[in-house]
Order: C-alpha cells, then sequence, then structure tokens
C-alpha cells in the first residue's frame, strides 16, 4: 500500500503548479472567461512544449507516454487554477482514439495532438441530456463511401476551437440503444456543421452543433460499425474521474485560501477564525474533502490499472458533485461580502463547482447507476 | 499509489476471516441484532469473553505490541485489517479499553510493570473498565475532581467516575486522579493508576434510554491502590492516557459495523412492501441507499489512509478526529434514515412485527451515544480546526 503519489507525479505537479500561476493568472481566467473562443494561442502552444498534450501519448507517436495517474495531477493543478482552454476536450478525445483508433488513424492524429497543432472536441451530448445510449439521437447514414450526420448535440465543449469533433451517432434504430451507436471523426468546418455559443454558469465554452447532411469519409470512423457504444460508455467513466481531478483542484484551492481566509479577516477584534461556528464549517468541509479524495483517487487507480471500477467511479463523481458544491459554498460564505464579487476569485470555484457537478454524470445519475451495479 | 495490501497483509486477512466465519457461528442467535451484545445479558458476555480467549490464544490480542511483549509488531494497517474483518463478521476481538491500558504500558510502564501486566493482558486474564469522566468532567476532562492521596505504600482515591462501560463485568480499572491539587496547568496534576476491583469502589447502572446496561455511575470511597500501580509517573496521567489515544487512532469498527448494518438494511429493503410498493422501488429510496454505500466506502478507505499515515510516522490527530466523526455521525444518520424509511413498522421491537428485530430504534438510540464516546463530534471539529487546520484559538 502507498497511498502517495510519486516523486515525477510531485515534480510534474510542482511544475504545472508554477507555469499555470505565471502564465495563467485569475486575471487571464476572467479575460477567457469573457472571451468568445476560450483560447490563448501562446500558452497553448507553451503547454504543447511542455509535453502536455502528449503527456498520454505513446512515445511512438511523439507523446511522453505517461499514465491517466500523472494526466490526473496535471488535471487537479488546471482545476486549482481555473484554466479555460480546450485541453480537458483534446484530452479526453485523445484518450477515445487511444482506446478505438486504427494504426492509420493514430499515425495520422496523435504526433499532431502531441504538437498542439490539433484540438478535438467530444460530442456526445444532445437535447436529451443524457449520458446514456438512449439519448443519442444523431443519426449518420451510408451513402456510397461515406457516411451523412444529421442532428443536433448540445453542451458540447470547445467546438468553436476545434479541427475534430468526435461525434457519437445513432446508426442503427431497429435494436437495443447500446447496439446501434458509431463513432466518426468529423472535421469541424465541415459544410453543413453550425456551431453556437451556449452561455452557462462557468462561461465554459459550451455550444450546439447542428448537423445538416455532414458529409464523412467512410475512414473517419473511429472503431467498429455500431460498436461504439461500450468505448463512450468507458469514455465517460474516465472523464468523469478526470473531472473529480479538477474538482479536487479547486476544493484544494477553496479549503487553503478560505482558511488562510479565516486566519487573517479580523471581526470583533479577532480573527473570524477563531469563532467555533465556522471553525466547525470548516473541519467538516475539510473532512468530507479529504473522504472524498479516498474515493476518487481509488477509482483513479483503478482506471490507471485497467481494472474494471464502474461502482468506484460512480460512487466518486456522485460524492464529488456534492463535496465540491458544499465546500465553494462555504468558501464564499467564510469570504462573506467579497467572496460574492466579481473580482473575487471565490465565485469563479463556486460557479465551476455547480458546473463539474453535472458534467460526466449528475449525483443522481451516478448513484442510480451505482444501485443497478449492487443489483437493486 | 497503489491500494493493494502486501501477500502477507492478504494471509492474515484470510487467516482472520477464517477464524471470524467458525467464531460467528457460536454466536447467540439475537447477537447481530443488539447494538452492545457483551454488556447486555450473560449469555453475551459469555459468548464475547470465550471469543476473546480464543483471540488471546492466537496470539491476535497483541498483534501491534512489540515482539519481547509476546506481540508481533505489526503495524497500523495490519491493526486495520484485523478490527475490520472481526467487525464485519461480529466477532469480539481487542476490546478498545484493552487497547488503552496496553498502550499505558508500552509507552509509560516501567520494565517490571510491563513483565507484571502485559502477559497476563496477552491471555485474556484481565478485564479492565474505563475510570475517566466524572459528572462535572466531560469534554473537560482535566477538570476532574477525584483525588489520590498517599498513604504509606498506597494511593488512597476518593471520587465519583461515570460512564463506566461493562464494569458489571470487569475485575480491574484504570483510574485518573487529580494527585496535584494546584498544578501550574490543570492537566498536569493528575496521575494514572490501574488496580484489582475490590473494596472501597462500587459500580451502579446508569440505563441507555433504551433500558440497556452498558454504562455504570462509579463510586470511590477510599479505594486503596498500591504504589507500584501508578503508570508513568506522579502527575504524568494526562500523558500517560493521551499514549493510548494514539496508539491506535484510525478507526475502522464504526463504519465496519454500519456497512454491514446497512447491508441488511438493503436486503429488507428488496423484500419489504410498505404502502403497496416494494422499497428497493421507490426512487428516493434507492437514491438514500446508494448515498449510504459510498459514504460508507469513503469512510473505509478513509479509515486506510489514517492507518497508512500513521504507518508513515506522520501525526494524524486531525485525520483521526475527522475519521471519527464522519463515522459516528454516518451510523446515525444511517439508522434514522432506516427507521423513518421501515414508516410505522420502524419503531417497532420485540415483537414478531418488528422488521429485523427491531435493531434499527435501537441503533437510532444508540446512535446519539456513538457520537459522544471517546470525544464528541465537537471537540473532534475542534481538533479538526486547530491542530489540522491551525485556526486560532476562541
Amino acid at each position: 500500500m502507498d497511498l502517495g503519489f510519486t516523486e515525477e507525479q510531485e515534480m510534474l505537479r510542482k511544475a504545472a503548479r508554477e507555469f499555470l500561476a505565471e502564465k495563467f493568472p485569475k486575471t487571464l481566467v476572467r479575460k477567457m472567461e469573457d472571451d468568445p473562443l476560450g483560447f490563448h494561442p501562446e500558452v497553448w502552444k507553451q503547454m504543447a512544449e511542455l509535453g502536455w498534450l502528449g503527456l498520454i501519448i505513446p512515445e511512438e507517436y511523439g507523446g511522453s507516454g505517461s499514465r491517466f495517474m500523472d494526466l490526473f495531477v496535471l488535471l487537479e493543478e488546471m482545476g486549482r487554477a481555473c484554466l479555460v482552454a480546450p485541453f480537458f476536450s483534446t484530452a479526453m478525445c485523445t484518450l477515445f482514439l487511444l482506446d478505438v483508433a486504427s494504426t492509420e488513424q493514430r499515425q495520422r492524429l496523435l504526433p499532431q495532438i502531441a504538437k498542439g497543432k490539433l484540438i478535438l472536441s467530444l460530442a456526445l451530448t444532445e437535447p436529451s441530456g443524457s449520458y446514456e445510449a438512449k439519448g443519442i439521437s444523431t443519426r449518420a447514414h451510408p451513402e456510397g463511401n461515406s457516411y451523412l450526420i444529421n442532428g443536433i448535440k448540445l453542451f458540447v465543449h470547445d467546438a468553436q476551437v476545434a479541427n475534430y469533433l468526435i461525434c457519437v451517432t445513432r446508426t442503427d434504430e431497429f435494436c437495443p440503444p447500446e447496439r446501434g451507436i458509431t463513432n466518426f471523426l468529423v472535421d469541424a468546418k465541415s459544410p453543413g456543421i453550425t456551431i453556437t455559443p451556449l452561455p452557462t454558469i462557468a462561461d465554459d465554452k459550451q455550444t450546439e452543433i447542428t448537423f445538416e447532411n455532414v458529409k464523412v469519409p467512410a475512414e473517419n470512423m473511429l472503431g467498429k460499425l455500431n460498436e461504439g457504444w461500450p468505448p463512450i460508455a468507458r469514455l465517460v467513466e474516465r472523464a468523469a474521474i478526470a473531472k473529480c481531478a479538477e474538482m479536487i483542484g479547486g476544493a484544494d484551492w477553496t479549503l487553503e485560501n478560505t482558511i488562510a481566509y479565516a486566519k487573517t479577516r479580523i471581526q470583533y477584534g479577532r480573527p473570524i477564525g477563531s469563532f467555533q461556528v465556522l471553525q466547525h464549517y470548516l473541519a467538516d468541509v475539510w473532512t468530507e474533502v479529504n473522504h472524498v479524495k479516498r474515493l476518487v483517487y481509488y477509482a483513479a487507480f483503478l482506471l490507471d490499472q485497467g481494472l474494471p471500477c464502474s461502482k468506484e467511479v460512480a460512487m466518486a463523481k456522485a460524492m464529488m458533485n456534492d463535496v465540491y458544491q458544499r465546500c465553494t459554498h462555504f468558501g464564499v460564505r467564510i469570504h462573506g461580502g467579497i467572496g460574492t464579487t466579481r473580482d473575487h476569485d471565490m465565485g469563479l470555484y463556486y460557479r465551476r463547482a455547480k458546473q463539474a457537478a453535472v458534467l460526466f454524470g449528475s449525483s443522481e445519475f451516478w448513484r442510480e447507476k451505482l444501485a443497478s451495479e449492487l443489483g437493486f | 499509489m497503489d491500494f493493494r495490501f502486501t501477500p502477507e497483509q492478504e494471509a492474515l486477512r484470510k487467516e482472520i476471516e477464517e477464524f471470524c466465519k467458525e467464531e460467528a457461528k457460536r454466536a447467540p442467535p439475537w447477537w447481530g441484532y443488539r447494538v452492545a451484545p457483551q454488556e447486555e445479558s450473560e449469555e453475551g458476555w459469555a459468548y464475547h469473553r470465550s471469543v476473546v480467549e480464543k483471540v488471546a490464544q492466537k496470539g491476535w490480542l497483541c498483534l501491534p505490541w512489540p515482539k519481547e511483549y509476546g506481540g508481533q509488531g505489526h503495524g497500523p494497517v495490519e491493526q486495520l485489517i484485523f478490527q475490520e474483518v472481526t467487525a464485519y463478521y461480529r466477532v469480539p476481538a481487542v476490546p478498545i479499553l484493552f487497547m488503552q491500558v496496553a498502550a499505558a504500558f508500552l509507552y509509560h510502564g516501567t520494565e517490571e510493570q510491563k513483565k507484571e501486566w502485559l502477559p497476563r493482558m496477552a491471555r485474556a486474564e484481565i478485564w479492565w473498565a474505563e475510570c475517566l469522566s466524572e459528572p462535572d468532567a466531560g469534554s473537560d476532562l482535566a477538570s476532574l475532581k477525584t483525588t489520590a492521596v498517599p498513604d504509606g505504600d498506597d494511593y488512597v482515591i476518593n471520587g465519583q467516575k461515570i460512564w463506566t462501560s461493562g464494569a458489571h463485568h470487569a475485575d480491574h480499572v484504570f483510574i485518573l486522579a487529580r494527585t496535584d491539587p494546584d498544578p501550574a496547568k490543570r492537566h498536569r496534576g493528575l496521575s494514572f493508576f490501574v488496580n484489582k476491583i475490590g473494596p472501597g469502589i462500587q459500580f451502579r447502572p446508569l440505563l441507555y434510554m433504551n433500558r440497556s446496561h452498558i454504562y455504570n455511575e462509579t463510586f470511590l470511597d477510599n479505594f486503596r491502590v498500591p504504589k507500584r500501580n501508578l503508570i508513568g509517573g506522579l502527575n504524568q496521567g494526562w500523558y500517560v492516557m493521551m499514549a493510548g489515544r494514539n496508539f491506535a487512532r484510525a478507526n475502522i469498527m464504526f463504519p465496519v459495523q454500519g456497512k454491514r448494518n446497512l447491508e441488511e438494511f438493503i436486503e429488507f429493503c428488496r423484500e419489504a412492501r410498505i404502502d403497496g410498493e416494494v422499497l428497493i422501488n421507490k426512487p428516493p429510496v434507492r437514491q438514500k441507499l446508494a448515498e449510504f454505500v459510498i459514504s460508507y466506502e469513503a469512510s473505509l478507505k478513509f479509515a486506510y489512509y489514517v492507518a497508512w499515515l500513521q504507518s508513515q510516522g506522520k501525526d494524524v490527530a486531525a485525520e483521526a478526529a475527522a475519521c471519527g466523526w464522519f463515522a459516528s455521525e454516518l451510523n446515525h444518520q444511517m439508522a434514522n434514515f432506516a427507521v423513518e424509511t421501515m414508516g410505522l413498522y420502524g419503531t417497532l421491537k420485540g415483537t414478531k412485527w418488528a422488521p429485523l428485530f427491531g435493531k434499527f430504534q435501537d441503533l437510532c438510540q444508540w446512535g446519539c451515544g456513538l457520537s459522544l464516546a471517546g470525544g464528541t463530534t465537537e471537540i473532534r471539529k475542534n481538533v479538526i480546526a486547530l491542530q489540522g487546520l491551525g485556526l486560532p484559538r476562541s
């Protein structure tokens, strides 16, 4: 049993923290929140140079062949920094490609991703608002050597800057929903695609994408015809835990800064952190954050090892959603009036907690999944 | 990061599991449905005692002790494995008081005291009762008033103690008493004694709200303790007591007991219909059950994390406090939820209509006590705030 991070992971964490503190200060976070693209080409380039975009890409394709747990550490730091960039989207699509892409597709895409030349976006969810196969109704019809895609994708991150979309489509309607799904790599500039921004609480660059007879060559199919759901289900699990990594980073920032504030803010002639009511709020949140970390790290460990972990992922994301929201709520509360302002950083985390809690499965979704997994 | 146990730890778990499965078969049929079954009846006590004696024969009573005193020098993780398995199978194992006194001897006893007491403890020949709290000294233990005054070869102890769990089955006591009436700091004038129960000490049952006889009041009236039974030196009692608290910090018994109870309740919900519908099919019930499964898993994992930190030589005062309050409150919440979910049936006891023999109505009463024992939830949160987060004193 070794419940700590490795020395290499701690070095990666330190380097990432320093880089993001310097290159992505909160002033830039706010600027990027207001920026319709949410993309800073110079920082992106530097992130690629640091090897972050190729972190999980095998060496033969120009990456460093690191593991899921390494990506997890990096994402914790990005969550802590409130990074606004298409990194999460691209990293999740990379995980997907590593799972299903053919050798030819790998050769074509992975080196470019590692260099920071390609941004990818996962076009999974739809107006159904579902992370289940039954929620997918965007259609892909074969036509000659191509497929024609029609439908609406919603809540899609970073499509506005993406080179490619990984589009989850229905290719067979006359079978159980999980069996008729096929995934395609779609050029985001293809004729028939319309991308509209979708403003959110976290200003996190979601979009609506309409597909109108979008023609995709058959060779852009990722994985096999009608067998596209299981890899997407696997990706949703990994994305849920990757999202938890960002949430942990944000929760740690919130705790550290709220505790520091409680020690220095003077009211009634003494630090507000000396009042037992606030001490107990902080003790509650600290306890919960430290508990949920154990579930999240365990799920991340199982994913890293390629072991089955549906129950563990469900438990981790369900609890993380609740804990991160409570943590940031108390963060704002202890900061008082200043914590409610646009100028103060606390609100950045509060808003992100609300957003993260519904991405890749709400608490209710995962609790129901867990109940089914446990056979009740 | 690696969550796997070593092959030795897995083998230990397996061995303990096999032992527990066998011993669980001998338990009285009502054993699993009571919250403190060893205290509540002579039959329960007899079973408890006989299993602990077997545990002693296995050498497991003193797993963490150094080898020179008959232990196996096991670390916190191995201790937790032992606690986890025995608690899950509801098999009596190492009583908490036993651990506390053993730690007092190991860290603060003289060589002579260790040789006199530890081998007998390892053989399960001594059953302890705790005389720490007093009617006016609960969370604020250092304000206790019981006095110990030297007289010849003895100390003479006078005062009143309370919450003396299990005294009605014990043959020995350990006592924290004031030996300096006017110290510079209150916790400096206390001393820690052990002794056989005898003339001058009397116990009176103090029934729990559900009528269970678990606690006692203790009256010390010129109770004489030989001077050689003072542990850790005069006026050092506070530190002797704290050694016991530090010994096995991660508490996994609460979450394991709760997890097992939850499993039983989930089984019940699969079958039971209330108001025409099977409970498990009701979405709010499913959601809440899943939430409890998650919380218990977090609690178990966190306990192992605390043990691991301790095995790395870290100070875990705040983590241990978090571990304790989270699990005890969780057990209480779960019991309350079960009682409510069972509706009118939930409060029944002692009738054939009582689901699970009325266990959960018992547990929701017992939950109040759990979040007090060994430090209230509020005291534990103070420990987190002051020692863990470094917040200023109020």
